[in-house]
């Protein structure tokens, strides 16, 4: 079982890769958010099975929850940033047209 | 009883690296922002979910007080996950679609030199 588990983080290691190719490639700067994000819920689910195979899951499993809660906040703070980078944007060029 | 156990952890783990697949051929070969948040949002979710609950009821395998609880936690990281993935999809989304990004359709992709997406 524990082989197995291995494998499992070898296999969700390689499934990031992909997404990988996103965040390099990805045309705007959302989609590489939006890839970066996945790893990071990923990463929390590989920690878990990282604590499985060190038999220590005790301690893993609470990594893995900061790990998500830092996520989460990551990404609502970048959207909440491009949002207002977008009404700023606005603003500046309702200001040049009108003045 | 055990090894029934490992078996359904099992089988819960692959059917989630299948679905976490899924969204990967998704994200990569979707033509579109939106159409690689829905792959995204749900795929990355569902797959989440059942990794977490598949390694829960393995921890859960040799029953005492101690893995029940480390069980508890893992389900609660799923349950957190399962509440903000979609938030944070969503969120993004809505940043997206005010900046202006234009969904994929098929018959402007002749003249697509001539309209520019705007940078972010």
């Amino acid at each position: 079982m524990e082989l197995f588990f291995t494998l499992a983080g070898v296999g969700l290691f390689a499934l990031m890769l992909p997404i990988l190719y996103r965040l390099i490639v990805g045309p705007t700067a959302i989609d590489r958010i939006v890839a970066v994000n996945i790893i990071g819920t990923k990463t929390a689910v590989s920690l878990v099975i990282v604590g499985v195979i060190f038999e220590q899951v005790g301690m893993f499993v609470d990594f893995a929850l900061a790990y998500a809660l830092l996520n989460f906040i990551g990404s609502l703070a970048a959207a909440r940033y491009f949002h207002r980078v977008r009404q700023e944007r606005e603003a500046n060029t309702n200001n040049a047209s009108t003045t | 009883m055990s090894l029934m156990i490992n078996i359904v952890s099992g089988a819960l783990i692959l059917v989630g690296l299948t679905f976490f697949l899924a969204a990967a051929v998704g994200i990569v070969r979707f033509p579109d922002f939106y159409t690689r948040m829905h792959a995204a949002g749900k795929g990355d979710t569902l797959s989440t979910i059942l990794i977490l609950l598949g390694v829960a009821l393995y921890t859960v395998g040799d029953f005492s007080i101690e893995t029940l609880l480390v069980a508890f936690k893992i389900m609660a990281i799923a349950v957190f996950i399962m509440v903000t993935s979609p938030t944070s999809t969503h969120a993004l989304m809505q940043a997206g679609y005010d900046d202006g990004i234009k969904p994929f359709e098929k018959e402007k992709e002749d003249k697509k030199d001539s309209e520019d997406q705007p940078e972010v």
